[in-house]
């Protein structure tokens, strides 16, 4: 589906002799595409490049939309008792006479969720970086299809477009939490908020996931097909490994919740009973029988627990490359990194239920989910040792991208391991939907992959905008970025060991939560303080992109392939062949070598001093 | 006046933040440092990463301690003794693990930061030591597996057959609490009964129904197993009893059960927690709506003898309400005729679905 003035020269230069042979063809193409007019240079482009932008800059918007709505929920969490008037320039009536109102509340923490989870981690992680490196990492002149690429994007917007109208909604926006379980979700007697805004919720998912496999696709078939000259499985960057497998998981998974999506549909608007049943409403008995709301769970969370390895497996990808560039070292253990990664995305599909422990589920069931959630900490413990093994005796350049990836390394262990109690079906019956959870999942896939998403612009600002970013301003967000993050969440850990419930609009009712009110005050303070340093980045961010220092074409001293693109690489990549490549992406600080990188394209018979003895005969 | 005083000394602070940002590059400009890629900084993040880790773990040290009692109200429950106990294995196992990886983490970044000169080592793997840290969390974790597995089928397995039995039906936003009566039998119900006064929609066709009574707040028997059968007649609730270490949903349409052993009174409670005004409480634990955050009701656990003495006063539902009792005998409520085959089918189809889940 290439529009025809694209090169994807990528898939001839497989065969290297033919790479020189095509550069001519290239340049030609190139020239060609000053010639575009600029709606379809900038808006409606079908460079990789550029999508990438847009799905970056739609992320950070709502990033900062959804935290603005956290902020929100804080400040009625932190201070029940205050007159919120002041803000009711804001929200309007949903003040109701300085108190925040209680649906609202449900409306402003499933909102969040939704875009954090989908918009952000989803869409701004996986759709900036996916898009980007891809291409670059891999040696093509552009995805397989650029233009299903672009509808990806427009896709993104559209759903994007409707879930924004949907916060100002008369009935407000959807208000059943993110996790949408009907009968809530499915019922406008139950909250006004399932009304119209749950409609608008579904159609704009629908049309999210949509994107999501045109994306996904792209990704798989360009990796697949598309590697230059050279380019084996086992020499692909381990970004590229965990963009692969992310894709791969997000193509199984998300048609699942799209039939979710649609039997809630048809649930809501067309009076089938697939998961209502035996319901008293508003004073009338409804006619759905025989519906299980449970169904609805199961088919929720085969997408639901892939997702969050969809959020965090670019983010370790990212990490990996970060930390191995940084240190100056080979990224310790290639392949077991690879292959814990292959262990995630298989065992993902396989412990959903670990959601659903106590809600009636056969407790059998829950005994074999437990076995395998549990399992799945043995592939996440050998990455994170890998890590640590990668920084062990290297010699670290602390640059803004590093600091956030070590971040990324102990937000993923602090709230990982908590995962170990959850997982276990018998402390999940205190722990399920407390602050506990709360705590644990905003720690390993929250905090965590934005760790990752940071880490992963301040490394490749240079290529996307030909200019780099303050580094000093990068320390000072990354220090009172990770200093917010614990201490928001790890006192949630205490919170959440004395059961407090989540999703509560005020704790006063209750004898056994009234306490810890100093603390909740505590959180608030805290998570206000994140929201404002991230202000920080914002201002760096667009600052940097006019005004920042001009970037060089490798400025961390890199080994893959993006770097040996121009400064500002134009739509193709290269201006010349795609180079070939010859060897793995972590070759840093080897013996013998006069610098302390090898990039990927430079051959053996070049770097004679530093091949290993298995490399002689490559020479 | 206020708010515009508040927003000029925002822009003033913020233009003297760009100013200070510009600064700061010119000065960098003309020292040098501006260019050179590993300066002053990366020692001063390198030594951060220390203070943060020895100051941070001494902070949450110290919060975790200082906060200890609060986070353990007091348990009551025979299970939730054990799962408590397992509970504070697993955190200490990952205790250790957390302090382990965390300090090899910043120690490493503060150890090895850039120096002039020297050169990484080029390691790439070692098979050994990676079989040796998949193989022990493997091990680990199955140690946890096998005992949260062996608590798991003890806390959901049947209910010991002298179990005393009542019904929680969650509804917007409260707890609706039934006994089985003399018979101790729970009548069929069905939702389709449903109306102001007849809140559970007993069918008082039924004569399991007839002594049937319904309750405030829900009463047990200290020390004796008390099995509750939950359900909900609208949206997901849940049932959440903390000091019981007690959750499972209420899910409209599939009746779901708990069993716990209460092992102390509400009275002993109050003496032991120095509260006069200490409940046990249901919270309402799977967002059901406005009053989610307010939808709770209380678990009173009495000695057997009070406990006796306390059911035997309480008066069926049928008795209370003879209105309606008259209105079945008269067969004037039209769904009757569908109840039979509703009530009894509907929970065991729902089982066997649940058992083929």
């Amino acid at each position: 589906m290439a529009a025809t003035n694209i090169p994807t020269g990528g898939a001839h230069a497989q065969e290297a002799p033919h790479v020189q042979h095509h550069a001519a063809g290239d340049h030609h193409d190139e020239h060609d595409h000053h010639d575009q007019h600029w709606l379809f240079k900038h808006v409606f482009s079908q460079d990789h490049k550029v999508i990438a932008k847009q799905f970056l800059i739609s992320g950070i918007a709502w990033a900062f939309i959804g935290a603005t709505l956290s902020t929100l929920f804080r400040i009625q969490l932190g201070w029940p008792e205050a007159q919120l008037t002041w803000l009711e320039p804001l929200l309007g009536r949903w003040v109701e006479g300085g108190k925040l109102n209680p649906e609202f509340y449900l409306a402003l923490v499933t909102m969040h969720g939704t875009i954090m989870v989908f918009f952000v981690l989803t869409a701004g992680l996986s759709g900036t970086f996916s898009n980007f490196l891809i291409p670059l990492q891999v040696g093509a002149r552009d995805m397989a299809s650029g233009f299903m690429n672009m509808l990806s994007f427009w896709f993104f917007f559209v759903a994007g477009v409707i879930m924004f109208i949907s916060l100002f909604l008369e009935t407000g926006p959807a208000s059943a939490g993110w996790t949408i379980y009907p009968p809530l979700s499915a019922l406008p007697q139950a909250i006004p908020g399932s009304g119209a805004g749950q409609t608008m919720w579904l159609v704009s998912m629908a049309l999210f996931i949509v994107s999501q496999l045109l994306g996904g696709v792209n990704y798989i078939t360009t990796i697949i097909n598309l590697r230059t000259a050279g380019m084996s499985m086992a020499k692909l960057p381990l970004t590229i490994w965990s963009f692969f497998l992310t894709a791969i998981l997000g193509l199984l998974s998300f048609p699942v919740l799209f039939s979710a999506a649609l039997l809630l549909i048809f649930d809501r608007s067309f009076g089938t009973s697939f998961f209502l049943s035996d319901i008293y409403i508003g004073g009338e008995a409804l006619n759905h029988v025989g519906g299980s709301p449970i169904l609805f769970q199961h088919l929720f969370w085969f997408l639901g627990h892939p997702e969050v390895y969809i959020v965090i497996m670019p983010a370790m990808g990212i990490v990996s490359e970060v930390l191995a560039t940084n240190a100056r070292k080979p990224i310790f253990g290639y392949r077991a990194m690879i292959g814990s990664l292959i262990g995630i995305s298989l065992l993902s599909f396989v412990v959903w239920a670990h959601h659903m422990f106590v809600t009636g589920m056969n407790p059998f069931l829950g005994s074999v989910f437990m076995f395998l959630t549990l399992i799945i900490a043995v592939p996440s413990a050998v990455k994170t040792f890998n890590w640590l093994a990668t920084l062990w005796r290297g010699n670290i350049r602390f640059t803004a991208a590093m600091l956030f990836a070590i971040g990324f390394v102990s937000l993923f262990v602090s709230g990982g391991l908590t995962g170990i109690i959850l997982g276990n079906a018998a402390l999940d019956i205190q722990m399920h939907n407390t602050y506990f959870v709360v705590a644990h999942f905003h720690l390993v896939m929250g905090s965590s992959a934005f760790f990752g998403m940071f880490a992963g612009v301040y490394h490749w600002f240079p290529k996307m905008f030909g200019r780099m970013m303050d580094e000093k301003l990068g320390y000072v967000h990354f220090w009172l970025t990770i200093l917010a993050a614990y201490l928001v969440f790890l006192p949630m850990h205490y919170v959440g060991i004395a059961g407090f419930p989540r999703r509560y609009y005020a704790y006063t009712a209750y004898e056994t939560f009234n306490q810890f009110g100093d603390l909740n005050t505590f959180i608030s303070i805290a998570a206000i303080m994140a929201f404002f340093a991230q202000f920080i980045f914002l201002f760096n961010f667009v600052y940097s992109i006019f005004r920042g220092r001009r970037a060089t074409e490798n400025p961390w001293n890199s080994t893959t392939l993006e770097w040996t693109t121009p400064v500002e690489p134009g739509h193709g990549n290269w201006p010349g062949a795609i180079p070939a490549v010859y060897r793995w992406p972590y070759d840093y600080s080897k013996p013998g070598a006069p610098e302390d990188f090898i990039p990927q394209h430079i051959p053996y018979s070049q770097t004679v001093s530093s091949n290993l003895p298995y490399e002689k005969e490559m020479e | 006046m206020i708010a515009l005083g508040i927003l000029l000394a925002l822009v003033l602070l913020l233009v003297v933040f760009g100013l200070l940002f510009r600064l700061q590059i010119l000065t960098s400009i003309f020292s040098g440092s501006y260019v050179r890629q590993v300066g002053l900084s990366n020692r001063v993040n390198a030594i951060l990463m220390l203070v943060f880790m020895v100051v941070g773990m001494a902070a949450f040290a110290y919060s975790f301690i200082a906060n200890f009692d609060k986070m353990n109200p007091p348990i009551a429950s025979v299970h939730g003794l054990h799962t408590e106990r397992m509970f504070w294995i697993t955190m200490i196992i990952i205790g250790i693990v957390f302090v382990l990886t965390q300090v090899a983490l910043f120690v490493y970044s503060y150890k090895y930061q850039y120096r002039e000169g020297r050169r990484a080592f080029f390691y790439s793997h070692n098979n050994k030591i990676e079989v040796i840290w998949t193989v022990i969390p493997a091990i680990v974790m199955a140690g946890l597996v096998f005992g949260g597995w062996k608590e798991w089928t003890n806390i959901m397995g049947p209910a010991p057959a002298n179990s005393v039995e009542l019904e929680i039906m969650g509804k917007q936003f409260n707890f609706l609490v039934r006994y089985p009566g003399r018979d101790g039998k729970l009548g069929p119900i069905n939702y389709r009964l449903i109306d102001a006064t007849n809140e559970f929609g007993f069918n008082l066709n039924d004569q399991r129904s007839l002594d049937d009574f319904t309750a405030g707040e829900v009463h047990v028997p200290k020390g004796v197993p008390v099995l509750l059968h939950i359900r909900s007649r609208d949206v997901l609730h849940a049932v959440y009893s903390p000091h019981f270490r007690v959750q499972m949903y209420a899910v409209p349409g599939m009746p779901t059960k708990f069993w716990f052993i209460p092992t102390k009174t509400t009275d002993e409670m109050r003496a032991q927690t120095g509260n006069p005004n200490f409940n046990f409480e249901i919270a309402c634990n799977q967002i059901c709506g406005r009053g989610h955050f307010a939808m709770k009701s209380t678990i009173i656990v009495d000695e057997p003898d009070d406990y006796v003495a306390w059911y035997a006063q309480q008066k069926p539902f049928a008795e209370q309400n003879p209105d309606v009792l008259a209105a079945f005998k008269n067969k004037k409520t039209p769904v009757i005729e569908e109840v039979p085959a509703a009530t009894t089918a509907a929970p065991a189809a729902t089982e066997k679905a649940q058992a083929a889940l």
